[in-house]
């Protein structure tokens, strides 16, 4: 915000294009926006058994309601997964229809804007229509937003990253008031399971970095400085093998689930266990864990359950 | 005054013909490329004739139209069809205008032997296998490379100063675009061909029609053989030079009367500017043969040459061919053969077939064809080939396919290809992450769309592995993996694409009992 203010004055003042910005500032903006929570009943809400619009609706008045979260005149951002040019049935993108309604809960909540947005792996035109996020964006009154442009990121410090130290962020992440995490649980040939962590990869620029640099501390540490308001974890319907990209429909189970948290490392651990797994298997969950960064143990959350 | 009205009518066509040509080149949404290009290149003729050979049918039957409408009343396809054409009367009506004294022509003599030799070398070298004088000298490829190479570029930078503005203000709805098909040795072959034509066209009007294009030179040909042609009617005309002046074809000689109809490139100007009628449009079917032995020894000199092409330009194009395919790579990857895109069928089919018009470099959603240097040899020179380290092959996506006006890249379903084997992954266990830092990598593998690369356990980590059969070559396994300066696996192609497996795979879901309790 500070350097949009900064830049606006010089185009007014006559300088134009070409100005330098310095980053670093937008540490503190990031890391110090927290779950705006007041009256917090849940750590974690875990539903089954319906269509996944329904389910966010029913799950988020446990954690006290979208307006618990959103307040009126802000800018949130959605960040589905999208990485893919793949069609809503196969599942390798976040569920469309539970993308609409989280829009439009905010959007009714007074949301000023709800942009979204995903740094795709494949063409991301094509990625953004055929997920049917773009017109899910638009049919709720969203804005979708381009994520494979390097010019919107912009450099951050990770000061208490391990191994990612500086990293470049989607300049949406930093500027938003309330960021609303919104991944589908995957296997994942990469980092194992892909779900709530995972999901913010998406919203850095060089994914190379962190492949060639301890993929998994790399996801860990991204969490030290990238902390969504609210995660929602789309088990709908679960790619449980093949994945992230998926070949067919055998690679599909329909679980009808759904995992919200503010907890990240938390809800990838329920996510995980709804596929067999323990934080034992999927390494950023561990260090993650070990980092403080959420809690794995289960047992010690207050956890709403719902069967629909 | 009666011919009037020619000159209005054959301006609107060609402004509307270049607009849409340059739309299917430099609209980055894609719309036009994949809507318009195909409506708008019907009637290329180098490209409609190359698909011909191909594939035959109604679909490339825009040449014969174009040698029809020919014979019937001349060159109106280099007035009004093509882009190279329309782009220099452009130029030539900037010379018009910022000239201070009017810009006069004046009756010159033919360049018969140039231009029948540039015909006819690009031809033999054609028919001898070697596309490269059609690709270097086709006037449709040529603007092509032009819009794709420099208009394209100056359009995604417009745009990106645009989105930078917008986004300033915190409006993303114009977003910035990236440029990675670029390459600066074919932007400035394009630049520079750009350069010989706005220099001859400002200076010479036509002269590059008429002396350095084959389809030019061919329907030049043709056209002296045309039913109706432009004439000076004896009796009006006062030869008051008033048609000459503005001929940019220099081909109206207005003191003895004649018009070299196989120069005209259907204008119109000089009906607009003949004060006495003294121009017409009639039939003639004979044509006029100047008198004097002077121009039948020409001709021999010229025939006795052309054999001596002939033997010579076959030895050229043989020993272009050993290079053809095979690049010599000194990075770590041994590649053997470049990847041409599905619908291509072989290397040699595509690099007979295509003239490096780019339009599928333009249409191409993730930048992965991009133009080549040399890649395929001097006769394939600026070809498209799929770059791995700009992009990889969508694997929802044929619109290269289908926009290719050529042939060369023949339509292809996206069922078939997807089964299609542009080129196979080789894997470089040594370079690999999980080697040599000992940590989980998987980017290959996650971005694989048929899981040809697979995870498989070593020790406690996971490392690629590849099964070739069911390897489409789509790239995206190169592109993602994050190795430097070399990859640890690419692809290289298949000089006859193959067809693939289908993956192992079932339509069934799987399902569980939604009503169990919660595992945690």
């Amino acid at each position: 915000m500070k350097r949009r203010d900064f830049v606006k004055k010089s185009l007014v003042a006559g300088i134009a294009a070409g100005a330098v910005f310095s980053a670093g500032s937008y540490a503190n903006i990031v890391s110090s926006r927290k779950s705006l929570s007041e009256k917090k009943t849940y750590d974690m809400v875990a539903i089954k058994g319906g269509e996944p619009d329904e389910m966010f609706e029913r799950a988020i008045k446990s954690l006290g309601g979208i307006k618990n979260f959103v307040k009126p005149n802000q800018k949130v951002l959605i960040k589905p997964n999208i990485g893919w040019d793949v069609v809503p049935e196969k599942a390798a993108n976040t569920n469309p229809k539970l993308v609409y309604k989280i829009i439009k809960m905010c959007k009714d909540a007074g949301a000023k804007d709800v942009f979204v947005f995903d740094h795709t792996c494949d063409a991301w035109k094509k990625s953004y229509e055929n997920s049917g996020i773009e017109k899910a964006v638009k049919d709720a009154g969203g804005k979708i937003v381009q994520g494979n442009t390097e010019s919107y990121y912009q450099e951050v410090e990770i000061k208490n990253g391990k191994r990612l130290k500086k990293d470049k962020v989607h300049e949406l992440v930093l500027d938003s008031d309330v960021f609303i995490n919104v991944p589908i649980l995957k296997d994942h040939s990469s980092a194992r399971l892909t779900m709530g962590m995972k999901n913010l990869m998406g919203t850095n620029w060089d994914r190379g970095f962190w492949h060639r640099n301890d993929l998994h501390q790399c996801i860990a540490d991204y969490s030290t400085f990238c902390k969504p308001t609210l995660n929602v974890i789309d088990a709908y319907k679960v790619m449980h093998q093949n994945g992230p990209r998926g070949v067919s429909l055998s690679d599909l189970t329909l679980m009808k689930s759904m995992i919200i948290s503010t907890d990240i490392v938390a809800a990838d651990t329920a996510a995980a266990k709804l596929l067999g797994l323990t934080p034992e298997d999927v390494p950023y969950i561990k260090i993650a864990s070990e980092m403080n960064l959420g809690k794995t143990d289960l047992q010690k959350l207050s956890i709403d359950r719902i069967i629909l | 005054m009666k011919y009037e009205h020619l000159k209005k009518i054959r301006v609107v066509i060609s402004l509307i013909v270049i607009t849409l040509v340059t739309l299917s080149f430099v609209d980055f949404s894609g719309y036009s490329a994949e809507n318009i290009s195909g409506k708008v290149l019907f009637l290329q003729f180098i490209p409609s004739f190359l698909q011909f050979l191909t594939i035959g049918g109604i679909i490339s039957s825009g040449f014969i139209i174009v040698i029809i409408f020919t014979l019937l009343i001349g060159r109106v396809y280099c007035s009004s069809v093509c882009p190279l054409g329309i782009l220099q009367d452009v130029f030539t009506w900037f010379a018009t205008r910022t000239k201070k004294k009017k810009r006069r022509y004046k009756s010159e003599k033919p360049h018969n032997k140039l231009r029948y030799s540039i015909l006819i070398i690009s031809v033999i070298l054609f028919f001898t296998g070697s596309i490269l004088g059609l690709s270097l000298l086709d006037p449709y490829s040529n603007y092509g490379r032009i819009a794709a190479n420099i208009f394209y570029p100056i359009v995604i930078f417009t745009n990106n100063v645009v989105s930078y503005i917008f986004e300033l203000f915190g409006n993303y709805s114009v977003y910035p675009l990236e440029l990675r098909k670029v390459k600066i040795a074919v932007s400035l072959f394009s630049l520079t061909v750009l350069g010989i034509v706005f220099y001859m066209s400002f200076k010479y009007g036509r002269l590059f029609c008429n002396t350095v294009c084959p389809v030019g030179s061919f329907l030049g040909f043709l056209s002296k053989f045309s039913l109706f042609k432009i004439q000076i009617d004896e009796e009006n005309c006062r030869s008051c030079g008033a048609c000459e002046k503005v001929c940019k074809a220099n081909c109206i000689d207005s003191e003895t009367k004649e018009v070299d109809f196989s120069r005209c490139v259907s204008c119109f100007n000089c009906f607009q500017v003949c004060p006495t009628d003294g121009l017409k449009y009639t039939y003639k079917f004979s044509f006029h043969r100047k008198k004097g032995n002077e121009t039948d020894n020409s001709k021999r000199e010229f025939f006795k040459n052309s054999t001596l092409f002939f033997v010579a330009l076959t030895s050229i194009s043989k020993a272009s061919e050993k290079i053809k395919v095979y690049v010599e790579n000194k990075i770590k990857p041994d590649r053997h053969f470049p990847i041409a895109p599905p619908g291509a069928g072989s290397i040699e089919q595509f690099n007979d077939r295509c003239t490096a018009c780019h339009l599928c470099v333009s249409a191409c959603p993730t930048q992965v064809l991009q133009p080549s240097f040399l890649e395929y040899g001097l006769s394939g020179m600026l070809q498209p080939r799929m770059n791995n380290k700009k992009g990889f092959c969508n694997f929802e996506c044929n619109v290269c396919s289908e926009v290719c006006p050529n042939g060369a890249i023949m339509p292809i379903t996206l069922e078939k290809k997807k089964v299609t084997q542009i080129g196979i992954a080789k894997f470089i266990h040594d370079n690999c992450v999980v080697v040599t830092e000992g940590t989980d990598c998987g980017a290959c593998s996650e971005h694989c769309p048929t899981k040809a690369v697979k995870m498989v356990p070593e020790g406690k980590l996971r490392i690629p592995k590849v099964t070739g059969n069911i390897c489409i070559g789509c790239g995206a396994c190169e592109y993602a993996c994050p190795t430097i300066p070399n990859k640890a696996i690419y692809v290289d192609g298949n000089p006859v694409h193959k067809k693939a497996l289908l993956p192992k795979s079932d339509s069934e879901e799987q399902k569980v009992n939604i009503k169990e309790d919660f595992p945690f």
